[in-house]
């Protein structure tokens, strides 16, 4: 009972810890009043006052237009990627992947700094453009992530056979790959989508000429000093980042329903065949 | 015109540099002609069957369709359709989408798919299922729809590999008849692949024992049986005693210690022979009217016949012995083979 007891208050302090400050910012962007700490009523004001502030506006314009682009091209190339990946032989196939994973892994600071170098190596005005350029080039890596478990579950034969009755490769792909894998295209388009609405780090050293997304806006609104509408737009972010992954999380679960009732279907064959092979075999 | 339907002229393959998993293959098949490649896995008879579908390129040699070289073809510019072990029938599609996507890409009029897709329905004895889900099919009934959607388009050579694998025994004989009736009804080549013997015997017109990417024999099924060219096909084709000896003259072998009466002539004087006699060959006879003495080891119940191991007094080397007459183990007997029941191979 006791044991229990501490088990369940354990938990729910490091939820407690974890989830606070979030509260807190939630519960304040209704606050009335302009100081913190100091409760004055509900009000809708400072939501209100995001879309009259015009700095504010382009900075969605600019975080919604880079998220689908990026999302859009680098699922395009992730997924061509995946599928090139899939084909090669095993140790590329293991290099290949491990150099995807680097990005991955690699501190966001890094990249940054790394791309805004590149920027400026190759004369690049920093703006949209090299903003676009980077979140293209962070989201990759996880778009091949999310298609390469898709590809892998394909019958290898699939697209011999669309070829075999008379598909040309690319033919074979559209119509018999594609579809089978779509559900991974789909996922790898929604991370690459939500990594790049909020991130922040790679776009702080990427962007420039006055082009900046939500992250950046928040972060200059707060040097600049205590402003409660800091407070309604950082609502607006994670609300938007926790629905997308919890959808995220949801198609992956629902993918991973289907593979298991596949399997054990296929399970179910394998043993059903293994069981007449051996009575057949006693009866011999 | 004399030509073969499938001719492979010195077929080598390798993956990786001077691994040959296919060793220069030779083979020439006729025109509604079924042909089975026969061997253990790893022996290169469904990678022979990649090179000819197209899946694979031959590193040496050549690959004649009709006459005409095909080397070079991708698999789809090839009048060859496949049948492949896991069907590979295309998920998304139903049974009616996934025979008629051959057609679709040949751009037959929409009647001209519906009357087809029906005739071939009717053929595999699926009418009606033209809306299931293939995923909703038996395995028996997904490997028909594989067999309809390849011979929808018309080819002149059927390629399949290990198709009835996955299936029951009950179903895997059903199906060995249905296949053999289905090739007859459109009368075209069957090349078909497994390691399964009782399925190469029962439907074949010719076998093609492989071994280690090396064709061991070519041959009707009996003359596979009956008279097996190496050691290797004498024991993978039912079973066998197998015995090294020596043709002493013609008519006459010598192992065991012992002189045979047989039926072959022979190839030099004491030339270095196997001998190879069947199981069921073997004849028991009282202790002392055989060729040898034997005792008996074990003796096992079979259902149709007693599987007995007996050990020759001779030499110690074990017969295994199938007759419906049975012998207690400890018991002492002769043993006698016909001398056409005697099959003799070179050996060295």
């Amino acid at each position: 009972m006791v044991k229990k007891w501490i088990e369940r208050s354990y938990s729910g302090l490091i939820f407690v810890f974890l989830y606070a400050p979030i509260l807190v910012l939630i519960i304040f962007s209704f606050n009335e009043s302009r100081t913190r700490g100091n409760w004055g009523g509900f009000t809708l004001h400072w939501y209100a006052d995001l879309f009259r502030d015009r700095q504010i506006l382009s900075a969605f314009y600019y975080t919604l237009s880079i998220g689908v682009i990026s999302a859009v091209v680098s699922t395009i190339v992730g997924t061509f990627a995946a599928v090139g990946i899939y084909n090669m032989r095993y140790l590329g196939q293991k290099t290949i992947l491990n150099l995807n994973y680097l990005p991955v892994l690699n501190p966001d600071i890094v990249t940054g700094v790394a791309l805004m170098t590149l920027f400026i190596f190759f004369n690049f005005r920093l703006g949209f453009l090299t903003l676009l350029l980077a979140h293209i080039t962070f989201c990759i890596p996880y778009v091949i992530l999310a298609v390469l478990p898709k590809l892998r579950q394909l019958d290898k034969n699939l697209a011999e056979a669309a070829m075999d009755l008379g598909a040309k490769p690319f033919y074979a792909f559209r119509k018999v790959v594609l579809p089978e894998i779509t559900p991974g295209i789909i996922t790898g388009a929604l991370i690459a989508f939500t990594l790049s609405i909020d991130d922040f780090v790679i776009s702080f050293f990427t962007t420039g000429s006055g082009v900046t997304n939500i992250s950046i806006t928040v972060f200059s609104m707060a040097r600049r000093g205590v402003n409660p509408m800091i407070n309604a737009l950082s609502t607006i972010m994670f609300t938007t980042v926790l629905l997308l992954l919890l959808w995220i999380n949801y198609r992956t679960n629902k993918e991973k329903e289907e593979d298991e009732d596949e399997k054990e279907l296929q399970m179910y064959n394998v043993l059903g065949t293994a069981g007449d092979t051996l009575s057949d075999d006693d009866r011999v | 015109m004399g030509e073969y339907m499938i001719d492979l002229k010195g077929v080598s393959k390798a993956f990786r540099k001077d691994q040959w998993v296919l060793d220069d293959i030779h083979l020439s098949i006729l025109e509604k002609e079924f042909v089975t490649l026969l061997g253990p896995s790893g022996c290169g008879k469904t990678t022979t069957l990649r090179i000819i579908g197209g899946f694979e390129a031959a590193t040496r040699g050549d690959v004649l369709f009709e006459g005409k070289s095909i080397r070079d073809l991708p698999p789809y510019e090839r009048q060859i359709n496949t049948v492949f072990q896991k069907y590979a029938l295309f998920p998304h599609m139903n049974v009616f989408e996934n025979i008629a996507f051959g057609l679709n890409i040949k751009r037959v009029p929409k009647e001209g798919i519906q009357k087809k897709v029906k005739d071939m329905l009717s053929l595999i004895d699926l009418k009606g299922f033209e809306k299931r889900r293939v995923h909703s099919l038996s395995g028996g009934q997904q490997q028909r729809v594989a067999i309809a959607r390849a011979l929808v388009n018309e080819p002149k050579v059927l390629l399949l590999d290990e198709p009835l694998g996955a299936l029951d025994l009950q179903l895997r004989k059903e199906m060995q008849v249905e296949l053999k009736k289905i090739q007859e009804q459109v009368g075209i080549t069957f090349l078909y692949v497994t390691h399964d013997q009782e399925e190469a015997l029962t439907m074949s017109d010719r076998v093609v024992v492989m071994n280690e990417g090396r064709i061991e024999q070519i041959g009707r099924p009996e003359d596979i049986y009956n008279e097996p060219k190496t050691p290797f096909v004498a024991n993978f084709i039912g079973e066998s005693n197998l015995f090294e000896g020596e043709m002493k003259q013609d008519n006459l072998v010598y192992f065991q210690g012992k002189r045979f009466q047989c039926v072959d002539k022979a190839f030099a004087d004491t030339e270095k022979v196997f001998v190879v006699v069947r199981p069921e060959d073997v004849e028991l006879t009282g202790k002392t009217n055989g060729i040898i003495e034997g005792e008996v080891l074990r003796t096992t119940f079979k259902g149709i016949h007693y599987e007995m191991m007996i050990k020759s007094l001779e030499d110690e080397k074990e017969w295994k012995v199938h007759s419906t007459e049975r012998r207690t183990p400890g018991e002492v007997v002769g043993i006698t083979v016909r001398p056409d029941l005697i099959h003799i191979m070179k050996r060295g």
